[in-house]
């Protein structure tokens, strides 16, 4: 029992003295050493453990339980030791570790870029009319005069072309020239031509004057509108023409005037005013479009039969829209790549126009 | 077209106000573009009189005058410093509030040297009547009548003037009776019987020969010419009624031969002109031009005539040009007592056409290129030949007319179902057939379908939908119902093609990296073009508004390089802009196509530029614009990684510092690169710039057929990465490198980065560089053994150093 009971005594000495050196280590490094010192091969405990053999065998399993005990709570120890020193660790470079978050960071590139105010409104009139089944329809700017007036009516000396300055290119030997497009309606026959009726086409571009003074640029945007089937009338234009102020302007309801008026192209023919409250200026009346039925001619032109079908079209300004939607003031500047302008008339690129979301975003 | 409240009430009987008037005129066609109403500028000016005069006590100049303003009621005590100003004198009082047109002030009530003035006497001038007039409005005596009422009433001078803008199509409306009866149509007043015009009998032949000379193809050109001599007429200035309405609607008066043709020009849409007969020399013929003729016009100006325009002649050559301008030679003058009245039909398109060649903007013009009323050649010679006798006295030879008055007379078919057909607005047939024969329409037939025969002044008319077009604007556009388009779908479906969403694709994407779109002009300076045109055929223009926009542009780099120049005079250095848009190879209309361009300047790459206490950003490269561009392709839907890169890029771009990306040896996608500073010099940017254009159809299409994305072929087992550095010649491609490595194993090498370039120290020397890559092989069956590692890493030396010559770096 002696040697048992001085066995035992020696365990707990070591198992105190060993706590405290333990508990005296200061940082990790020299918890380390402390470990290794302690649970090496050649350390207090496996040394206590080579004892075992020279013990008599019914000490054995009792000293054996006890040195396992000590080992277990040294370990335990060591181990919330090291948790400690190492949250101190922590706490002490966190509290080291320090950023001046007020330093401004770079805005990243989404936050740079626009998108042009007249893309933008093209995108906002392509989900309006994509609602109502209206296909995005394209032709070329350079046009002949067959396709820019011939085939809307307009035939040589009209007088209506004088209201259109047309950019001509040299004529060619068959006394022929071609031209810019004054509007997109050369589209109109472009569309008739290659597809049948039921058509529904919104074709916006650019369109060219040669014209230049403050409120005119050589080339500006339209956008144009054509219906034909075998029923479409004018009532189906005002209220196409109604539901897309209200649905563009983003109000409930827009002061619409409608004028008769006189185009080549469209008989009967009418101008539309809106009333300037739409966009927060009451009291006047703002010109935003012509339309009208498409000319019997013109749908001969087309090789249509005036008779079974009809229909209507409308051209409107994508510059002037834009002006008026986002108080953009100066025409000419649209065309000017000024990035002090671009920035601040210009969209985000989040900003994408959706019937759901808003068109304005 | 410009006309008065009275003298459109010489042919309407009306009780409608001026606002009525113009909303209405405006509502049906007619749009006004201003109505000048004098009420409202001189309503507030009243006929006063001074009952007494004194000195003002404390200024020598000035008077102070008792007013009579309103009969009975207590005068009004006015301050005046007019030196006409007198006891009895009638003359117009402004009150307290008034706005002074001619001084632009408003009165207020206070003293002048120490006397409170109610109000203020006028003059001419104030009341901008007058350009300057001494002292104040001295009225006639028989004005006493009139005190206390509205001056401009008193005075005539209440006469609303409109200027309606008129469409092309309404000749008939160029004169103040076809208003007038577009607006009765309207239900705005009723249209008065026309003043009999009883044929004028003449007394004698007309002495002066009047022939039509043209070839049987030109004889359009004036089929009809009629002209009277009036002998002995005593020419002078015309009556004063007539100055006064020339004068409201910006006609000058000249003499009273020539005011009555501008007067019925503008009455009833008929020109005129007068000839002094004792300036013409043999027969006066309507021929075509001979090249080189020449004559002074009415303009004061010589004019030079061709053969296709058509012109009044006498023996000696052009005294004009028919339906344009009238000679200087053979015009009548105050002297004249010998006329000569022409009343012609001249061709429209002909008259458009020598309007358009000669510049000349003339009332006559403007007349005869809409289409004057072919039936008003005889009744307008009988009117003006009235009007003369009456002004000028003479005696009137027989009319002479040459040619035939053409006959335009045509029936149209209507149903009367067709209105609500292209209109939406159903109406009682009786409202459809007056508003048809109120505006002159002749309609024989009954029930639904009539023979509609158009008036001789209406040559707009020609089909169902021109009388549609009539009975709408006149019943009243606002009565037709907004009628709901049906859906073509329950739900909208998507509309734009693939190439339009591509290009909305490619426009978030740029402005997503960074970039401001712009939109630059469609054409260039010759010289630009000629830069930029690589091959493409220069599109020129005929009539270039400016020589800096004469030619379209073959490219888009021009516009947004000068753009960059632009910003950075305005302060601006780190410029970043893109254009999304048409650019042309030529004129056919599959010449056109559509390119992304965009270009960087100073330190504006994509993560931003500028000094930031994070570092300066770096200036701009080539790599910069690469980006860009390979961001786009993938954009488009194409794999980026596909693409070939050659070093072949225009010469607009730095040759050694700039790119090609090819889809085969023909397609090509992009180019690349620094701006060649020859260039940027050519176009005065003086800042390195990169660019980049992608042509956007050139990428080929989506060829994705089904919308599920295809399986995910990941593998549980761990990648491997080896790095390889290699010593290559300076001008080996690392590309190549990249290629070779990746094609070592094609089944195990999933990627290839470059993760370092050196070209310095001793290996610069050697015109040596290295080339670091990062080989990542992808096991998918079994994991590797270093065995496999190893002889894969050995094929990767191998096969690079088979296509670049680079040796493995030790």
């Amino acid at each position: 029992m002696t040697g048992t009971s001085t066995g035992t005594s020696e365990l707990e000495a070591l198992q105190s003295e060993l706590l405290a050196e333990i508990a005296t280590a200061q940082d990790l490094a020299q918890l380390e050493a402390v470990r290794v010192k302690v649970t090496g091969k050649k350390g207090p405990i496996a040394q206590q453990m080579s004892k075992l053999a020279t013990l008599p065998a019914e000490e054995r399993k009792a000293f054996g339980a006890a040195n396992n005990a000590v080992k277990a709570v040294v370990t335990q120890s060591l181990e919330a030791r090291r948790a400690d020193l190492e949250e101190a660790a922590l706490e002490a470079r966190l509290a080291h570790e320090r950023a001046d978050v007020t330093l401004p960071v770079r805005p990243g590139p989404e936050a740079l870029g626009r998108i042009h105010p007249v893309s933008q409104v093209f995108d906002e009139c392509v989900e309006i009319f994509a609602d109502l089944g209206f296909d995005v329809a394209e032709g070329p700017d350079i046009e002949t005069d067959e396709m820019n007036f011939g085939k809307l009516n307009i035939p040589a000396e009209h007088p209506a072309r004088q209201e259109h300055d047309t950019f001509y290119f040299p004529p060619k030997p068959d006394g022929s020239r071609l031209l810019l497009r004054t509007h997109t309606s050369p589209v109109q026959i472009r569309t008739m031509q290659n597809r049948r009726p039921p058509i529904r086409i919104i074709a916006p571009g650019r369109v060219y004057r040669c014209d230049s003074d403050q409120t005119h640029t050589p080339m500006f945007h339209q956008i144009e509108g054509l219906v034909i089937d075998e029923t479409t009338h004018m009532g189906h234009l005002k209220w196409v023409l109604e539901e897309f102020c209200k649905a563009f302007f983003e109000v409930s309801d827009v002061k619409m005037r409608f004028r008769a008026s006189h185009f080549p192209f469209t008989e009967p023919s009418m101008e539309v005013d809106i009333g300037a409250e739409a966009i927060g200026k009451p009291g006047q009346w703002l010109e935003i479009l012509g339309c009208g039925m498409v000319h019997p001619n013109v749908l001969i032109n087309c090789g249509l039969d005036p008779e079974k079908y009809q229909g209507f079209a409308f051209g409107m300004g994508l510059d002037r829209l834009t002006m008026l939607k986002y108080g953009v003031p100066d025409l000419r500047a649209f065309f000017s790549a000024d990035l002090r302008w671009l920035r601040h008339y210009g969209f985000s690129v989040l900003d994408t126009p959706t019937l759901g979301g808003g068109l304005s975003g | 077209m410009k006309f008065t409240l009275s003298w459109l009430k010489d042919h309407l009987r009306t009780k409608a106000s001026v606002e009525e008037i113009a909303t209405k005129l405006s509502a049906i066609g007619l749009e006004v573009e201003s109505v000048e109403d004098p009420a409202a500028k001189l309503g507030a000016f009243r006929v006063a009189r001074i009952v007494e005069a004194k000195r003002h006590p404390n200024a020598d100049k000035l008077q102070i005058v008792q007013v009579e303003v309103e009969k009975g009621q207590p005068l009004f005590e006015v301050v005046c410093g007019a030196p006409n100003a007198r006891a009895g004198m009638i003359s117009v009082f402004a009150p307290l509030g008034t706005y002074i047109p001619g001084s632009k002030i408003t009165l207020e009530k206070k003293p002048v040297r120490g006397v409170v003035s109610n109000g203020m006497m006028c003059s001419a001038a104030e009341l901008e009547l007058a350009t300057d007039s001494e002292g104040i409005l001295d009225l006639p005596a028989d004005m006493a009548e009139h005190i206390g009422g509205r001056y401009i009433d008193a005075a005539g001078l209440n006469d609303p003037v409109f200027e309606v803008k008129l469409t092309p199509n309404r000749p008939d409306c160029t004169g103040v009776r076809g208003i007038a009866r577009d607006l009765a149509a309207a239900g705005v007043g009723e249209l008065k019987d026309e003043k009999t015009i009883s044929g004028v009998e003449g007394g004698f032949d007309n002495p002066v020969a009047i022939k039509l000379d043209f070839a049987k193809d030109a004889a359009d050109a004036c089929p009809a010419f009629a002209a009277r001599l009036i002998k002995g007429v005593s020419n002078g200035p015309s009556p004063d009624w007539m100055q006064a309405r020339l004068k409201a609607v910006g006609l000058r008066p000249i003499n009273a031969l020539v005011d009555v043709t501008n007067y019925i020009s503008q009455d009833r849409g008929r020109p005129l002109h007068v000839y002094d007969a004792d300036k013409l020399k043999g027969a006066v013929r309507a021929r075509l031009g001979k090249d080189g003729e020449t004559f002074q016009g009415l303009d004061g100006k010589d004019h030079t005539v061709d053969s296709t325009m058509c012109v009044i002649a006498d023996d000696r050559g052009p005294l004009g040009l028919g339906g344009v301008i009238g000679g200087e030679a053979s015009g009548s003058t105050e002297a004249t007592t010998n006329v000569l009245i022409e009343s012609a039909y001249f061709d429209p398109l002909r008259t458009a056409s020598t309007g358009r060649k000669t510049g000349l903007v003339t009332d006559a013009r403007y007349r005869f290129e809409r289409g004057v009323d072919p039936q008003s050649v005889l009744p307008g010679l009988d009117l003006a030949t009235q009007m003369i006798l009456k002004i000028c006295g003479g005696k009137p030879s027989k009319a002479t007319l040459a040619g035939k008055v053409p006959d335009t007379k045509r029936c149209i078919i209507f149903d009367l179902d067709r209105v609500e057909k292209l209109s939406g607005l159903a109406l009682p047939a009786e409202e459809i057939t007056t508003i048809l024969e109120t505006l002159g329409c002749v309609l024989v037939g009954e029930g639904k379908v009539f023979e509609v025969t158009p008036p001789s002044w209406r040559p707009d008319i020609h089909g169902a939908a021109d009388l549609v077009e009539e009975v709408v604007r006149i019943a009243g556009i606002e009565r037709i119902p907004a009628t709901p388009l049906p859906r073509t779908s329950g739900i909208a479906r998507a509309v734009l093609t693939d190439r339009q969403k591509r290009a909305r694709k490619v426009r978030r994407l740029l402005a997503a990296r960074g970039l401001v779109e712009a939109v630059t002009w469609s054409f260039l300076p010759k010289a630009q073009a000629e830069a930029f045109g690589d091959g493409a055929t220069l599109v020129e223009l005929a009539n270039p508004i400016s020589v800096d926009l004469a030619v379209m542009r073959p490219n888009l780099l021009p516009g947004l390089l000068t753009a960059v120049e632009r910003n950075r005079n305005r302060g601006i250095a780190d410029v970043a802009l893109f254009e999304l848009g048409q650019a042309y190879r030529g004129e056919a209309p599959d010449d056109q196509f559509v390119a992304a361009a965009g270009v960087r300047a100073g330190t504006a790459g994509v993560s931003g530029g500028g000094r930031h206490w994070d570092g300066k950003a770096a200036d701009v490269s080539a790599f910069d614009a690469k980006a860009d561009a390979l961001a786009v392709i993938a954009a488009l839907g194409g794999d980026a990684s596909k693409a070939q890169i050659t070093r072949d890029a225009p010469a607009w771009f730095h040759p050694g510092r700039s790119g090609t990306l090819r889809l085969g040896p023909k397609t090509v996608l992009a180019h690349f690169g620094e701006i060649n500073p020859r260039t940027l010099a050519a176009l005065d940017v003086a800042a390195p710039v990169v660019a980049f254009q992608v042509f956007l159809d050139a990428a080929p299409a989506d060829k994705k057929k089904s919308r599920a994305k295809p399986a995910l072929g990941q593998s549980d087992l761990l990648p491997v990465r080896r790095d390889f550095a290699f010593v290559l010649d300076r001008g080996v491609n690392a590309g190549d490198v990249v290629r070779a490595a990746l094609g070592a194993d094609k089944a195990l090498i999933s990627g290839v980065t470059v993760f370092d370039v050196f070209e310095g120290g001793a290996l610069a020397a050697e015109g040596k560089k290295s080339v670091a890559i990062e080989v990542t092989l992808q096991p998918s069956a079994e994991t590797l053994t270093d065995k496999d590692i190893e002889a894969i890493a050995q094929k990767v030396v191998a096969d690079v150093k088979k296509a670049t010559g680079g040796e493995i770096r030790s």
